[in-house]
This record gives C-alpha cells, sequence and structure tokens, in this order.
C-alpha cells in the first residue's frame, strides 16, 4: 500500500469523510459504551451484572483504537508506508524478518501480557470494582497503549534499538546510565515479585505442587522431540505438550489417592530454593532444552485462556459481589495492601494500564519484524488493549468471589491468623460476614486444604475463574477449573522467571563486559554460570524477603512492584516526549506527555509515602522505626511472635525503603536530565536525532486487522508486478 | 457455505505455521528451489535457528 495508505489517510489521519455506514456503526458503539459507563458511575446499593464493565471496556477500546490511535499513528507521529522498515531493509531471515502484521501482533502480545495484568487488578479490588475499572480503561488508552505505540515507533525509526540505548543516545549518558542500572533492578524486583506470586500458590497445595512440577519434564520432552526426533513440527508437539498439561492437571486430583499428597505439601521456604534452583538452570541450560518449548506451551494456553474466559464471561453472566467503591479507598486501611485509593490503586494496577516493562519489548525484538511502518497502530496500540482487556476480566472474576471469602483469601497470615475461626472473626472486623463453615467449604468445593490468606492474587483469580467457569460451561469441574487456571498462571510466570533471568543475565554480562572484554562472551561458562547465579541470587533474596516477611510479601513487595514497573514506565514516556521535541514536534509533545505527568504524580506520590510517610503500615523507614524501637524496649509487637521475627521486619524494611528511594532518584535523574535537552531543543526548533533516513520500500500490505477493498486490490496488483518481473 | 469452513480453516492453519515458525523452513526450502541451490537438511536448519534464539533471548513480560 506504500504510497496510497498516506494518500488515504491524508496528512490529517482522515481525509476521507466517514461513509454513512461507519458513521452508524460508530454511533452505535459510542452510544453503547455511554449507556455502560452510565450504568457503572450511577448504579449503586445494587448488585449489577459483570458485562456492564466488560461492555463499557470493548466499546471503549474500539472508538480509542479508531480514532486516538489512529489519531497519534498518522498526525502526531506521521508514519509513513514509502518508507522501508528496518526489517525490509536488513532482513536477514533471523532477527530482522519481514512478518504479518497479524502474526506479529500475536507475537507482540505473547510477550508482553503474562501474570502482571492477572494479579494487580485482583488486588485492587480491595478499593471496589469501579477504581479499577476506571484506571485500567482510561490508563491504556491515554498511557499505556501510548507508550508501547510511541516507543515500538522510535525503536523502529533506529533499526529496533532498545531502550536503554536510545536513552542514551537522544537524552544523554547520565541519563542513559541510570536508566540501564533502572531497567536491571526494576527487572529484579518483578522477578522476585512474580516468584512470589507462584510460591504463594503453591504452598500447601499438593494438587498445584504435582500439576506444575510436571510441566518440567513436559518442556524437555517436548525440546528433545524438536531437536532430535521431528526437528521443527512445532504444531505438533504443542498439541502433544497442552494434552500431557491437561493430564497433568487432571492427575494432580489423584496425588491422595496415589499416597504422594503428604510429599508434595510444601513450605513456601521450600517452593523458594526450587523456585531459585529452576531459575539457575533454566538460565544456563541451552534455550531448546526448557526454555523455548515452555514458551510455545505458555503462549497457547494464554491465548486459550483469554479466549475461553471471555465466552465464559458472556455465558455466565455473573453478577457482581464487589462493592463499587468500599471505605479501604477512602480510608486507606485495606488488608490486602496499605493506602489510599490515590496513589495506590494507580500502582496496584500496572500491567493493563500503564506497564513500563513494555518499553523493552517494544524496543528491541518487535520493531525488527515489522513489515509497514503504519503497523505500530495495531501491534504496539492494539497489542496494549488486548492486554487491557485481560485485566479487566481479572478484575471482574475477583469481583464476582463472596466478599468476605475475598478478604479471608488476600489478607496476610499475621491478620486472619490461618484457622477458618479467627479468619471468620478477622473478616467481620471489615465489615462483611463470612462463617467458619463457609470457608472450608469454600476450599473443599476446590480440594485444597485451606483458602485462608492464600495471598498474592493468583488463588482468587482461580477461584473466581472457577466460579465463572463452572457457571458457563456446567459440569462441576470447580476443583479442575482452580487448578487449571493456577496451573496457566504459574505457566506464564515460570516462563516469565526463565526468560527473564537470562536476560538480566546478558546484562549483567554486557556491563561487566565493558570493563572485562572475556565476560562478554556467552559461551564461556564461568562467565554464564556467574552472572546466571548473581541474578538468580538477587531475585531469590527478595523473594526469600517477601516469603518470610511477618508483614505478608505481597503487602510488602507488591507496592514495590507496582512503582517500579510505572518508574520504568517514566523513563520510556519521558523518552518519548524528548523525542517529540527534538523532532521539532513540540506541539505534540502531549500525547506522551498526559501519560508522563500522571505517571510521574503517581509515583513520585508513592515514592514519597513509602519511604517518608509517618503511618507505619504504609511508611517503609517509620515502620522500620516503630519495630527497632521495640525491639530496644524489648516488646514484642503483632503481628510479630518472636524476636527474631522483630529483627526480620526491620531488616526487610529497611531494604525496601532504600530500594524505592533509589529508584524514584534513578528515574529524577532521567526525568533532570531530559528536561536540559527538552529545553536546548525547545530553543533550537528541534535537534538532530538518530533516525535513520527514509528509504523507499517496496512492499505493500494492509494497515490495520482487516484489509480494506483498496487494500486487497494494491497487494493484489503488487503480487502479479513481482511475479511478472520473476519471470522475466 | 462448505468452503467458507474450509477457507477458515485453512487460514488458521496459516496463522498457525506462521506463528510458531513451521513457516520459515517452508520459506526457506522454497527460496533454494527458486534459486536452484539445495537446501540444508531441516535438523541442521532448526540447529540454526536455536543457535540463534540461545543468543538472542527475549524477555517476557509481567
Amino acid at each position: 500500500m506504500s504510497t496510497n495508505t498516506e494518500e488515504r489517510h491524508g496528512p490529517t489521519g482522515g481525509s476521507k469523510r466517514m461513509s454513512l455506514r461507519s458513521l452508524l456503526i460508530w454511533g452505535a458503539i459510542a452510544v453503547v459504551g455511554a449507556v455502560c459507563w452510565a450504568v457503572l458511575a450511577l448504579v449503586r446499593g445494587e448488585q449489577i451484572s459483570a458485562l456492564w464493565i466488560l461492555f463499557a471496556a470493548l466499546a471503549s477500546y474500539f472508538i480509542a483504537y479508531r480514532f486516538y490511535a489512529r489519531f497519534i499513528t498518522y498526525r502526531v507521529l506521521k508514519v509513513d508506508d514509502t518508507r522501508a522498515t528496518p526489517a525490509e531493509r536488513l532482513e536477514n531471515g533471523v532477527d530482522f524478518d519481514v512478518t504479518d502484521r497479524r502474526v506479529l501482533f500475536g507475537h507482540h502480545f505473547a510477550a508482553i501480557a503474562g501474570a502482571g495484568p492477572l494479579v494487580g487488578p485482583v488486588l485492587a479490588a480491595q478499593m471496589g470494582y469501579l477504581p479499577g475499572t476506571a484506571w485500567i480503561i482510561v490508563g491504556v488508552i491515554l498511557a499505556g497503549a501510548v507508550q508501547d505505540l510511541m516507543v515500538m515507533f522510535f525503536s523502529m525509526r533506529r533499526d529496533g534499538k532498545s531502550l536503554g540505548q536510545m536513552v542514551r543516545e537522544e537524552i544523554g549518558v547520565v541519563g542513559g546510565t541510570a536508566a540501564l542500572i533502572a531497567v536491571f533492578a526494576i527487572m529484579i524486583i518483578i522477578l522476585a515479585v512474580l516468584a512470589l506470586v507462584v510460591v504463594n500458590a503453591l504452598a500447601e497445595s499438593p494438587w498445584g505442587v504435582f500439576s506444575i512440577a510436571l510441566t518440567i519434564p513436559i518442556a524437555l520432552f517436548m525440546g528433545f522431540y524438536l531437536r532430535f526426533i521431528r526437528p521443527g513440527r512445532v504444531m505438533e508437539v504443542t498439541a502433544i505438550g497442552v494434552a500431557l498439561l491437561l493430564l497433568a492437571i487432571i492427575g494432580g486430583g489423584f496425588v491422595d489417592d496415589w499416597g504422594l499428597a503428604s510429599s508434595l505439601t510444601l513450605s513456601k521456604e521450600t517452593l523458594t530454593l526450587c523456585l531459585v534452583l529452576y531459575g539457575f538452570f533454566a538460565s544456563i541450560l541451552p534455550v531448546w532444552m526448557l526454555l523455548t518449548p515452555r514458551d510455545y506451551l505458555s503462549t497457547f494456553m494464554k491465548i486459550g485462556v483469554i479466549v475461553l474466559l471471555a465466552v465464559g464471561l458472556v455465558l455466565a453472566n455473573p453478577l457482581l459481589e464487589n462493592e463499587a467503591v468500599t471505605e479501604f479507598g477512602r480510608e486507606g486501611t485495606g488488608p490486602v495492601f496499605a493506602g489510599k485509593l490515590f496513589p495506590f490503586v494507580f500502582i496496584t494496577i500496572a500491567c493493563g494500564a500503564l506497564s513500563g516493562f513494555h518499553s523493552l519489548i517494544a524496543s528491541g525484538t518487535t520493531p525488527k519484524m515489522i513489515a509497514k511502518e503504519s503497523h505500530v497502530r495495531m501491534i504496539g496500540y492494539g497489542g496494549m488493549l488486548m492486554e487491557s482487556f485481560v485485566a479487566i476480566s481479572a478484575l471482574i472474576a475477583a469481583s464476582v468471589i463472596d466478599q468476605g471469602l475475598y478478604f479471608a483469601i488476600n489478607s496476610p497470615a499475621g491478620a486472619t491468623g490461618g484457622t477458618p475461626e479467627a479468619a471468620a472473626e478477622f473478616v467481620r472486623t471489615l465489615g462483611f460476614t463470612i462463617s467458619p463453615a463457609d470457608l472450608t467449604n469454600a476450599a473443599q468445593s476446590i480440594e485444597e486444604q485451606s483458602l485462608i490468606s492464600r495471598t498474592g492474587g493468583a488463588p482468587t483469580l482461580a477461584f473466581g475463574i472457577s466460579l465463572i467457569f463452572t457457571e458457563a460451561f456446567g459440569g462441576g469441574l470447580a476443583a479442575f477449573w482452580y487448578h487449571f487456571a493456577i496451573m496457566f498462571e504459574a505457566l506464564f510466570i515460570l516462563t516469565a522467571v526463565d526468560a527473564g533471568t537470562r536476560v538480566g543475565r546478558f546484562m549483567l554480562q554486557d556491563t561487566i563486559g565493558n570493563l572485562w572484554r572475556k565476560y562478554d562472551d556467552i559461551s564461556w561458562k564461568p562467565a554464564s554460570w556467574s552472572a546466571s547465579a548473581i541474578v538468580v541470587a538477587l531475585w531469590g533474596y527478595m523473594l526469600y524477603v517477601g516469603v518470610t516477611d511477618p508483614l505478608g510479601g505481597i503487602n510488602q513487595l507488591f507496592p514495590l512492584f507496582g512503582i517500579s514497573n510505572q518508574l520504568l514506565a517514566a523513563i520510556a514516556l519521558t523518552l518519548c516526549v524528548t523525542l517529540l521535541i527534538k523532532h521539532g514536534k513540540a506541539k505534540w509533545a502531549w500525547v506522551p506527555g498526559i501519560g508522563l505527568a500522571w505517571d510521574l504524580i503517581v509515583t513520585m506520590t508513592a515514592s514519597w509515602q513509602k519511604v517518608f510517610s509517618d503511618n507505619p503500615s504504609i511508611g517503609y523507614f517509620k515502620q522500620r522505626s516503630v519495630y527497632q524501637d521495640s525491639i530496644d524496649n524489648g516488646a514484642l509487637r503483632a503481628p510479630a511472635k518472636d524476636m527474631d521475627q522483630m529483627q526480620q521486619i526491620v531488616t526487610n524494611s529497611t531494604v525496601n525503603g532504600v530500594l524505592q528511594l533509589i529508584f524514584a532518584l534513578l528515574v529524577i535523574v532521567v526525568v533532570v536530565n531530559a528536561f536540559v535537552i527538552w529545553f536546548k531543543a525547545v530553543r533550537a526548533g528541534g535537534l538532530p536525532t538518530t533516525e535513520v533516513p527514509h528509504q523507499p520500500s517496496r512492499l505493500v500490505a494492509p494497515s490495520s486487522f482487516f484489509a480494506t477493498k483498496e487494500e486487497k486490490e494494491a497487494v493484489r496488483r503488487n503480487e502479479e508486478l513481482t511475479r511478472a518481473g520473476d519471470e522475466r | 457455505m462448505r468452503s467458507a469452513v474450509i477457507r477458515a480453516g485453512r487460514g488458521i492453519l496459516w496463522y498457525l505455521r506462521e506463528a510458531t515458525g513451521e513457516a520459515k523452513w517452508h520459506e526457506y526450502a522454497d527460496r533454494c528451489r527458486r534459486q536452484g541451490v539445495v537446501p540444508m537438511s531441516r535438523r541442521e536448519f532448526e540447529r540454526h535457528r536455536a543457535d540463534h534464539n540461545e543468543h538472542n533471548p527475549q524477555s517476557r513480560c509481567c
């Protein structure tokens, strides 16, 4: 479509008037969206269907994609389909590889979406369904998807440079170095918190441990099959793998009968050790053995479950048990995580609304495979909208559960006491009612020993999903669906953990390699082993801190995870603003600027509170001094049960507080460095950038999900020309 | 109706082949045939691809 796309959309992004038909369609979508939002905003005190949320989200996404994403793509960024993309110019069939837009959409989505959008919204449900819904939808449209789209575009115009490289070259060495350290540190925290979610989901759950443990031999089998038996037959081996996976979930139901229950009932500490060892071996083993096949399984499950969940929600049409806005939002006294609605809802939900980690994927791999420039809209913006949809589904799944049960599952063990009676009493003090018998029955319905204080979001989500699926598909398979959901969450997370450890190892080897050349050689065993060990030890330590924290690891660490993820987003959005100004488009700087300003306000407020608040349930250092004072006076403070735990709280709070402070400072360094560049660039009316000059493109491809008639015609004409050329 | 089902089935198969990377081998073999070159064996071809992945890990997000 090379030149045509530009003409068709015109310089303003819509030279053609909308036809009556599309006017009617978009009018109808807008009305559906407006009605859904009105219901969500106005109905109070009575239960409403979860589908109002689902359709409010879908209608908003469609409109944002059609209008705002198009505006950004054609008017702000001015994508130019006459320009050859790096994939076309540098095609080598390996990393630079022209890829069909729909296939690349799948790849990109599989890389950005994992357990994050499933966990955050579940925790944020303690504030009610409305704040989470509003932030997920508005956040993705104005910030998250904009970040993904713009970073992808700028990286594509620079032959797929990484975020760190771009910050160094376009903002400065100081900012670049700060960004590099921030990226590495943030990755460690993310890995630790994700691993913590798995540990919390699998602890004391022999069924879960059985199924997840079996994924390792299944992946190994697939790896050897692809390497030695039938190379390259990925679909075939994935089908076998998924079948084995389902058997592993079903088999988990029989661990009791097989007498394996007690040996598979693992404590959190044991699981931590297993995960650390797993992460280390996954990082040093060749990728074909474990990582690649696990990725096939995980991707297949990801897409399958998301489709199943969307269908299940519509069929089950569940009612929301959650309130629109709970008092915890106003008071900041929620047991799941401390702090008020502002800023803590906005950092608890990072993935699905605004996730800085995406900027690492949107720069680098994906831009090297884009066929036409205009595809960034569909892949960058569209891919993120899809992740946001996953987050909305998770929020719904958490909001259809009985709220007494929700708080019994998600409050830390120090608060619930761990027994049904104590948990029921604790839930009563929160203002909800659930009887001890109901708590036990809920656990029995999914064949778990207990659901009390199973924090981390995964068990809650799995319980919600099992409710929805049982309602939608019938058959009394609640226990199977619960473990199915636990399995896929754990699968995503383990994939993220092993890939992340490996990426971290490469980053470390690369960095140390600057000082000591040989260390950079990734096939040199002493380097690869020691770098893997360092990375694993770092996240393993944070994981251990979370697992053993008497105040509840999720309660303590999840805010750190959310804040650091969005601090990374602040770096990415700063880069986008910088590049727009340098390209002489300062008048459009507000497009990433809205997201940046909001993100800085939220993350800096949250960081400030986490560091300086004198409320010990929020401020890490206040927490530290309160417990230290008690130690000095020889007094115990709940929920610590002995002096060792008191000491542990002091250490953990100090570590968390220091990390929080460092992250915020690193981001401030990047932003301040960028300010200098903005000032210079605005005065000069633009500055040179590292953008690769225009080279003509010969490829023709439609620009969005569905090809228009004209686009199909252009593709056909181009094919004929190529064929004629070949014959000549 | 039947042709629509067949078309949809073909489309899905095409998508899966492309998405899993299976199509890479077929593209390569076709290219060799067009250029009159003897292709390497599929085993060797897939090893090359695996070696590449070995050195270029892609991170998976949360």
